[in-house]
């Protein structure tokens, strides 16, 4: 029976949210099958209010199915009132398209956007009835694939998926397909065959064909097991975002979900060069979408979903270039029916940023999101974060001058050579903000949210153990202590899970061992905190016989390999080890898209370079083009030496929260 | 106010299928960007954010499914409301389908007012046709039919017979797709709606309503029964028929 509705349908009078699995979005595509096609279930590991607005998985979704040899179609986690029903009832996962049985796909693909998903992409296994261990599959098995930012480092996961993608994938499924068509028509028979195939894909990393020796807890190499197999995985990039005007159909989910508006990408990458930001470090170069794509897909896109808002999104779209420009036509040339909101994350925190703002909030001016990320200037620059204080004033007394009245603020606490005066720095800068705000308006409100760092791979403080569980207490109890009659709340991350998050982000192949005993013990959703449990983790590290500390919070030295070497970004090791030692001088790093190169690897090695949609650069200050870093440097301080900096654990904010926009809480 | 300056428009929709799983919200967001989608030319509410001026009626609980679903809403401009429901069914998910739409008289009551009665037609579990047959003529000569609820988590009983305006076993030919016992009710909806679940229950606890389908609404006044399209329908002049 290849359609499980008649099944599926009276489960769902007994769940949470019944819509979340029937599919029918605006866009959703009802491919038709055969033995002749290669069928992709493409997979979001969380739920689906969470998965559906993915543009990653909906670009694929779309190239997929305009292929001649190819179909896709989509299923999220089930939640676990649903995930008990359909094991009650003996019912598989199923796609929301067309409510087929994701064990009959050909390929199960899942997107990696977070370390705590892990434990659900072995559950979506296990529910679509096959091995989740990949050693135990069959040939009749689907291939399970993993892409997304995590996937940089795969070694965790690499027991459970047969291949990765590394980096973009609008160009590699294409050729996956190719090679899982070519063994489809040859009979399906070894499932060896197909898999050696595919590691010869670039960007394709097939952890069976690579063998890990250790040497004690360290790994010593990560081998391939055959020659035509290559030692290393190079990321893969599009060059121009102008040949890849997708999603061209963005689905309306008919419930809401995070981010409901129709979402036009503007480019990709970021050369800012935040030490601590993974997604800025592996998607270099910068890729803008041309000014006049973009404003047709906006275009078309309001048209075609009846959305009216429109988020431009990327990791910072105030640095588009031109961005001034276009907001002002969007916000003022928007014909057809009533009004249209517009919102863009934006990493800046300057006048010009509020500038942008208030063109786009007319009316509505509720809140606005800043990220210093770090509470001095010294540790900003230790972070790359060059914020200087005034900026920050000048930002919120824009804002709060004209008219908002809540002004949100990220930091990261936990990050290298971080003393007490930076921690308790973040209560200063907020008790500052709050009486900025209380010069225009009495109900000026100030929120600090607090996370604890992650050091992840690929990036400068790939090296840096963490701040362990305790650590991160005492600072987020140092913040609150010093907040106490601010006018200022504060919002933290748990500290347990960013030390769970800690486990799998720099974690080798023994980690998969500890995912299985997590989720065995029925450990799912665990970004969810009613679902979390960090003794979980803490007893599967145990059972495992691996010692939690040594992942998470212990340095790593220049010479140690990393389990992740074999996998490349482009940067080169020796640039990021040097700006590792940068950081620790505390010494900054100007935006090489508006200065020179200075040559971190990947344009060089991939020839590649930036591409902007317009020669003149976003104006303003020390953020936008004519960056000061005169003040770099001028501050040394010694790594490790003040108690408060005991290496312990912690998570970043996730940069899809800081927005600044029309609706923007 | 109603009628002021725009024009109000009531139309009727039907809501089947796997689209029943949506909430009634989901269903007035999904009209409102049909309405945008086909560039209807809404009135707005004056304000900070201004609004469709869209009212809907009697809310229907997720997983039934409906032939007579009702929302009023205002225009700017007068349209040709003949060509309405295909534009609009095409904007809007599958399953739910726009099946008609009347100008509205100036200073026509709301929906959520107007209308006193509903039906359904259920397909009944639990039971078989004999059974129900019985428990519902037991049900129906009763002065009182007590069902609990759950109020601010507590159970209270509440006596549901007021609002059984009737209920009927269909014939043994009209089992639903699944071959259930299929039951029509009429409940009242004044002064507080009923749900049919709740009916059922009261009628016999082990009797559970499986598949629910709302077949009309109804307006009743001066003792005439009013479907909501035609009760407070502007008055059109006949077009002129070219034949
Ligand atoms: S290679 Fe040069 S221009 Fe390209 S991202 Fe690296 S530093 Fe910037």
């Amino acid at each position: 029976m290849s359609n499980l509705w008649p099944a599926v349908e009276p489960l769902l009078a007994r769940v949470q949210k019944p819509a979340r699995y029937i599919g029918m979005e605006r866009g959703a595509q009802a491919p038709e099958h055969s033995s002749a096609l290669v069928s992709w279930l493409l997979v979001y590991p969380d739920t689906y209010e969470i998965g559906l607005p993915n543009q990653g998985l909906q670009i694929l979704y779309e190239i997929l199915n305009e292929r001649g040899d190819a179909v896709a179609e989509r299923s999220y986690a089930p939640w676990v009132d649903m995930e008990g029903e359909l094991r009650g009832a003996g019912v598989p996962l199923f796609s929301v398209d067309t409510h087929r049985h994701a064990g009959r796909f050909d390929v199960l693909a899942f997107n990696l956007s977070a370390e705590l998903v892990y434990t659900n992409v072995l559950n979506c296994i296990d529910l679509a009835g096959v091995p989740v261990r990949a050693e135990h599959r069959r040939p009749e098995d689907p291939i399970v694939v993993a892409g997304g930012h995590c996937a940089f480092n795969p070694e965790p996961m690499a027991d459970f998926v047969d291949a990765f993608v590394i980096g973009e994938g609008e160009e590699v499924v294409g050729e996956m397909t190719e090679v899982i068509s070519a063994w489809k028509r040859s009979g399906r028979t070894s499932r060896e065959g197909v898999l050696r195939e595919l590691a010869g894909v670039p960007g394709v990393y097939v952890p069976a064909m690579y063998e890990v020796e250790y040497d004690g807890p360290f790994v010593r190499e990560v081998r391939p097991r055959f020659a035509d197999v290559p030692a290393r995985v190079d990321k893969r990039t599009v060059a121009d975002l102008a040949d890849w005007p997708y999603p061209k159909n963005q689905l309306v989910p008919l419930v809401e979900v995070v981010h409901d508006r129709l979402n036009v990408e503007i480019f990709r990458g970021c050369t800012r060069g935040c030490r601590f930001c993974q997604a800025g470090m592996i998607t270099r170069p910068v890729r803008e979408r041309p000014d006049e794509q973009v404003r047709t897909m906006v275009r078309e896109g309001l048209r075609r979903t009846g959305y009216d808002e429109v988020a431009l999104t990327s990791l910072s779209s105030a640095d588009f270039s031109g961005v001034d420009g276009l907001v002002a036509d969007l916000v003022n040339k928007q014909e057809g029916t009533g009004c249209v909101g517009l919102s863009l994350p934006s990493l800046r925190v300057d006048a010009f940023t509020v500038g942008i703002a208030s063109e786009i909030q007319k009316v509505r001016r509720t809140g606005l999101t800043f990220a210093p990320e770090g509470g001095t200037w010294r540790i900003r620059q230790v972070i790359n974060k060059l914020i200087t204080e005034e900026d920050l004033y000048a930002a919120v007394d824009g804002a709060y001058s004209q008219g908002w009245r809540r002004v949100k603020l990220y930091f990261l606490t936990g990050l290298p050579t971080e003393m007490d005066e930076d921690t308790l720095g973040i209560a200063e800068l907020a008790r500052n903000v709050v009486k900025v705000g209380r010069q225009y308006t009495k109900h000026a409100s100030c929120t600090v949210s607090l996370g604890g760092f992650v050091p992840k791979p690929h990036t400068p403080f790939q090296w840096f153990g963490q701040n362990g569980i305790a650590e991160l207490h005492r600072k987020v109890g140092l913040v609150r202590t010093a907040l106490r009659k601010s006018g200022a709340q504060l919002r933290w991350h748990d500290p347990e899970a960013t030390f769970a998050e800690g486990i799998a982000s720099r974690g080798d192949r023994r980690i998969g061992r500890v995912i299985e005993h997590v989720w065995r013990e029925g450990g799912t959703f665990q970004e969810w905190s009613e679902r979390f449990s960090v003794d979980r983790w803490q007893d599967a590290m145990a059972a495992c016989g691996l010692d939690a500390e040594w992942y998470v919070t212990r340095h790593r030295t220049a010479d140690e390999v990393l389990p992740w070497d074999h996998i490349a970004a482009g940067l080169h090791r020796d640039f990021l080890w040097q700006d590792w030692q940068a950081s620790l001088q505390a010494h900054g790093l100007p935006d090489c898209r508006w200065t020179p190169c200075y040559d971190c690897g990947v344009c060089t090695d991939y020839a590649l370079e930036h591409v902007v949609a317009s020669p003149v650069a976003p104006a303003g200050g020390s953020q936008g083009t004519g960056q000061d870093l005169s003040q770099g440097g001028d501050m040394p301080v010694e790594f490790l030496t003040h108690p408060s900096t005991r290496p312990d654990a912690a998570t970043g904010a996730s940069e899809r929260d800081k927005q600044v926009g029309a609706h923007a809480g | 106010m109603r009628g002021d300056q725009g024009f109000p428009v009531r139309l009727r929709f039907a809501k089947r299928g796997k689209v029943r799983f949506i909430s009634h919200r989901d269903v007035a967001r999904a009209f409102e960007r049909a309405f945008r989608i086909e560039r209807l030319p809404l009135a707005f509410t004056v304000g900070f954010v201004p609004r469709p001026k869209v009212s809907f009626g009697l809310a229907l609980s997720v997983g039934h499914e409906s032939d007579a679903e009702y929302l009023d809403v205002e225009l700017e401009d007068a349209v040709d409301l003949d060509r309405w429901p295909d534009t609009l069914s095409a904007a809007l998910p599958e399953g739910i389908t726009v099946t008609g739409a009347v100008g509205l008289a100036d200073r026509a009551p709301a929906l959520q007012e107007a209308v006193t009665a509903v039906q359904y037609r259920v397909g009944v579990a639990g039971a078989d046709r004999g059974e129900v047959a019985v428990a519902v003529e037991q049900a129906l000569s009763r002065p009182t039919l007590g069902t609990t609820r759950t109020r601010k988590g507590r159970e209270v009983v509440e006596d549901v017979r007021p609002a059984l305006l009737g209920m009927e076993v269909r014939p043994v030919h009209d089992r639903d797709d699944d071959g259930r016992v299929v039951v029509d009710l009429e409940v009242s909806t004044q002064p507080k709606g009923t749900r049919p679940t709740e009916i059922l229950a009261a009628v016999g606890e082990h009797l559970t309503a499986e598949r629910v389908l709302r077949t009309h609404q109804w307006i009743e006044r001066a003792g005439a029964r009013l479907e909501p399209l035609e009760a407070d329908a502007r008055l059109r002049v006949p077009e002129a028929r070219a034949s």
